[in-house]
């Protein structure tokens, strides 16, 4: 199964939701509660309707819109998400109404808008899109799904143009209730200490991206995916070879033939350890590049990565941001993501120039 | 790539037994499990209607058999019984034979706890054991205690599209069998009742304040409901020599496209997720026995439904039934508790009737089955489910011959 991308947007907390600056000045953040840079939405939603959205649904519909005229499509065959937590904001809205007003005085609103497929029934409502939808809500595993999803439904034949996003929203609720249970670094680390942090925790993020996968390349096409694997508490770091060899060997790769890897380092002293074992050994010779101390750690994260991937490999460039070490090889024809949440979900991305 | 799927077991736990021969019982003997809120502290406790599971969650616990397992939210419990039921219904023992995935549903995942904690999460003075239940809010995080608790651990994801969510978690994992990813999958949702939905469908002014009557002309919404439930889908490969239950022989998925909450009058989606089913199975309305409806109870989602299923059907719409009335509506669950139904009807050539239903709806021309029908040839049987947001699905469960 394999699809091109022939669109993308992601708004994240660097300036990046119109794709004109891959990363060149990134914005430097202090704190450990990474925010969105947002656009303003008068551009992609009527005024009146935006007032009575949360950010999350703004910034979903925003960042698809930005994608299919990336793409130059109007209308997708299938819109498929992936969302960890939701629409957070709206959740915890209601659910605070409810207990502190005991069970009365509520209103529908937040309750409405706090589905976790929200999002990408709004983009459906919007476009009057009736086609396939989909929301995926699996943790780490979230944005993963949402593309193998797209991925078999294009070989299917049942869709040509396919809409996958992730999008994850951090709240200031949220961020001291995973503070409560040692998600984030007790100490204020700023972006680029963030790699040479020997605490435990990481920084918060959050994001929406989306990508227009298309089962023909055209002039807007940036990438190809060609592999997507996830594992489920793989044993040890032997076990996550095995199946980053298994998913290379079937597109009759070897570790020799990736030119960059782009590690889901977040600095916590914890788990970075994997990334490390697999940059020393298998990727020994390949360009490493990590993204969590620009994006913060979230569900989702990987598909900022997967924009970078599309990025790197249109423009042929890998911003000093990104880089751990040498800029080693050029031209870039295979980049692989690899990416953990909390080293329970583990997932791995093949992606090829055009 | 094995082109049929087979389902080989059956789970479920709703407010009409704890195991599938508990809920053949009730549903034959036309017993509804709708009664009032108990086991939830709440303004509407023992007044509201709701299809509850009657055992209190350290009961729950010890059902699952996970007693040496820290605590868990009742959804990860319910999950839990109906997919061991499944698995062993299945006959699976060894697990590592096949690539062997779990794809679960859920609307509110651990909302039950989270609801009860969220102050206390908040206050910096509050410390305590519990603090480890912010990590089961999420939705993906029963699945994973459910993917352990039966070791199908292969391929684990979570859906949610509101009440559609285990349908289509349903037609996912037929997917990945289809497209080699994995050989078998447990497939199906689980959702427990919480304030939070509670108090949100009652903002929504669509809660039947009396048991619930789908498709009558006088229907004034819908009971909540809670329960799991959970089905092993296996390739060809995979079943061999193995007892075939049925097969999954369609699905389809559409949008709606016509409000966040409300079905569209005519029931543009669940037509379209309709059509999609008939596609993929290669049958025709004619050959459909038995249409289990999603059927809430509620006057839009009744309309929206039946104008959709008499476009479909015309003059010859086949048995129809909604079970709501016996298990309430039990949101992220409903698909995969209906997909036993669904294939229990054709084990037992059997049709469940619809409760409570007396006053024909003017706007559709059928009426669904009131009484219990055995020694029915039950084929083909058509599941309805929808959701906010738009989200509609349909799947075909047919006899494996």
């Amino acid at each position: 199964m394999e699809a091109y991308i022939n669109g993308l947007s992601v708004i994240s907390p660097q300036n990046t939701f119109n794709n004109s600056d891959f990363l060149s000045e990134p914005v430097v953040h202090t704190t450990n509660y990474l925010s969105c840079i947002e656009p303003s939405y008068k551009e992609y939603l009527n005024p009146t309707l935006a007032r009575r959205m949360a950010r999350i649904i703004k910034m979903g519909i925003a960042a698809s819109n930005i994608c299919m005229k990336d793409a130059n499509i109007e209308m997708p065959d299938a819109i498929i998400t992936g969302t960890a937590l939701g629409c957070l904001e709206d959740t915890e809205k209601f659910l605070w109404a409810i207990i502190e007003n005991e069970e009365q005085f509520l209103t529908p609103t937040s309750f409405i808008q706090s589905t976790h497929n929200t999002v990408s029934a709004q983009i459906a409502l919007q476009l009057k899109c009736m086609n396939y939808n989909f929301t995926y809500v699996h943790k780490g595993f979230s944005f993963e799904s949402a593309l193998l999803d797209s991925l078999m439904t294009i070989a299917e034949g049942e869709a040509k143009n396919v809409l996958t996003g992730a999008h994850d929203e951090m709240t200031e609720k949220y961020y001291k209730v995973c503070d409560r249970i040692a998600y984030w670094k007790k100490e204020e680390v700023s972006t680029f200490d963030l790699i040479n942090s020997k605490t435990k925790g990481s920084i918060a993020g959050e994001g929406a991206a989306f990508f227009m996968l298309g089962a023909e390349k055209n002039e807007h096409t940036y990438a190809k995916i060609r592999g997507l694997k996830t594992i489920y508490k793989p044993e040890n770091t032997a076990d996550v070879q095995k199946h980053i060899h298994q998913l290379l060997a079937e597109k009759g790769l070897t570790a020799d033939d990736i030119d960059v890897v782009i590690y889901g380092i977040n600095g916590d002293s914890q788990y970075d350890h994997v990334y490390y074992e697999l940059k020393d050994s298998l990727f020994n010779n390949a360009t490493a590049t990590y993204f969590k101390h620009l994006c913060g750690e979230y569900q989702t994260a990987s598909s900022f990565a997967m924009w970078i991937a599309s990025m790197m490999l249109k423009k042929q460039t890998i911003p000093s941001a990104i880089l751990i070490g040498d800029d080693k090889r050029k031209p870039i024809k295979n980049v692989l993501i690899y990416n953990t949440f909390l080293t329970i979900d583990h997932s791995v991305f093949l992606l090829s120039a055009c | 790539m094995s082109k049929k799927i087979y389902i080989t077991g059956l789970g479920i736990i709703s407010a009409i037994g704890n195991n599938v021969e508990e809920t053949l019982d009730f549903l034959t003997k036309k017993k509804s499990g709708v009664s009032s809120l108990d086991n939830i502290v709440s303004r509407y406790q023992h007044q509201l209607p709701v299809g509850e599971v009657k055992a209190s969650n350290d009961e729950l616990k010890k059902l699952a058999g996970v007693e040496h397992l820290p605590d868990n939210t009742r959804t990860t419990y319910l999950g839990i019984i109906a997919a061991k039921e499944a698995v062993k219904n299945a006959g699976i023992s060894n697990m590592k034979e096949y690539r062997t995935g779990l794809i679960s549903a859920t609307s509110v995942g651990g909302m039950g706890i989270t609801e009860n904690l969220w102050f206390d999460y908040l206050n910096p003075e509050k410390t305590g054991e519990w603090l480890r239940y912010i990590e089961t809010h999420e939705c993906g995080d029963s699945t994973e205690s459910i993917a352990e608790s039966v070791g199908a651990t292969d391929y684990v994801s979570t859906i949610s599209t509101a009440c559609s969510s285990s349908a289509n978690s349903i037609m996912f994992g037929a997917r990945l069998i289809k497209h080699g990813i994995v050989d078998r999958v447990v497939v199906g949702g689980t959702d427990s009742l919480s304030r939070f939905t509670i108090n949100g469908f009652m903002t929504l002014m669509i809660l039947d304040n009396e048991h619930c009557k789908p498709f009558d002309a006088e229907r004034k919404g819908l009971n909540l409901g809670e329960g799991a439930g959970f089905i092993v889908l296996e390739s060809e490969e995979a079943a061999k020599g193995k007892t075939i239950l049925a097969e999954l022989s369609g699905y389809g998925n559409s949008n709606d496209a016509y409000h966040q909450t409300a079905s569209s009058p005519d029931g543009a989606g669940a037509y379209l997720a309709m059509e999609k089913a008939f596609k993929v199975s290669g049958l025709k309305p004619e050959n459909i026995s038995y249409i289990n409806a999603h059927g809430t109870g509620t006057a839009i989602n009744d309309l929206s439904e039946g104008t959709a299923i008499t476009r479909m059907f015309g003059k010859n719409v086949p048995f129809i039934s909604s079970t709501k009335a016996y298990t309430g509506h039990t949101l992220g669950a409903c698909g995969g508790i209906e997909a036993v139904f669904s294939v229990l009807a054709i084990n037992h050539n059997t049709v469940f009737p619809n409760l409570n239903y007396k006053n024909q709806m003017p706007e559709v021309e059928f009426t669904p089955t009131t009484e219990l029908l055995s020694n029915q040839k039950i084929d083909h049987v058509l599941s309805n489910s929808f959701g906010f947001g738009g989200n509609t699905s349909a799947l075909i469960f047919s006899r494996h011959n």
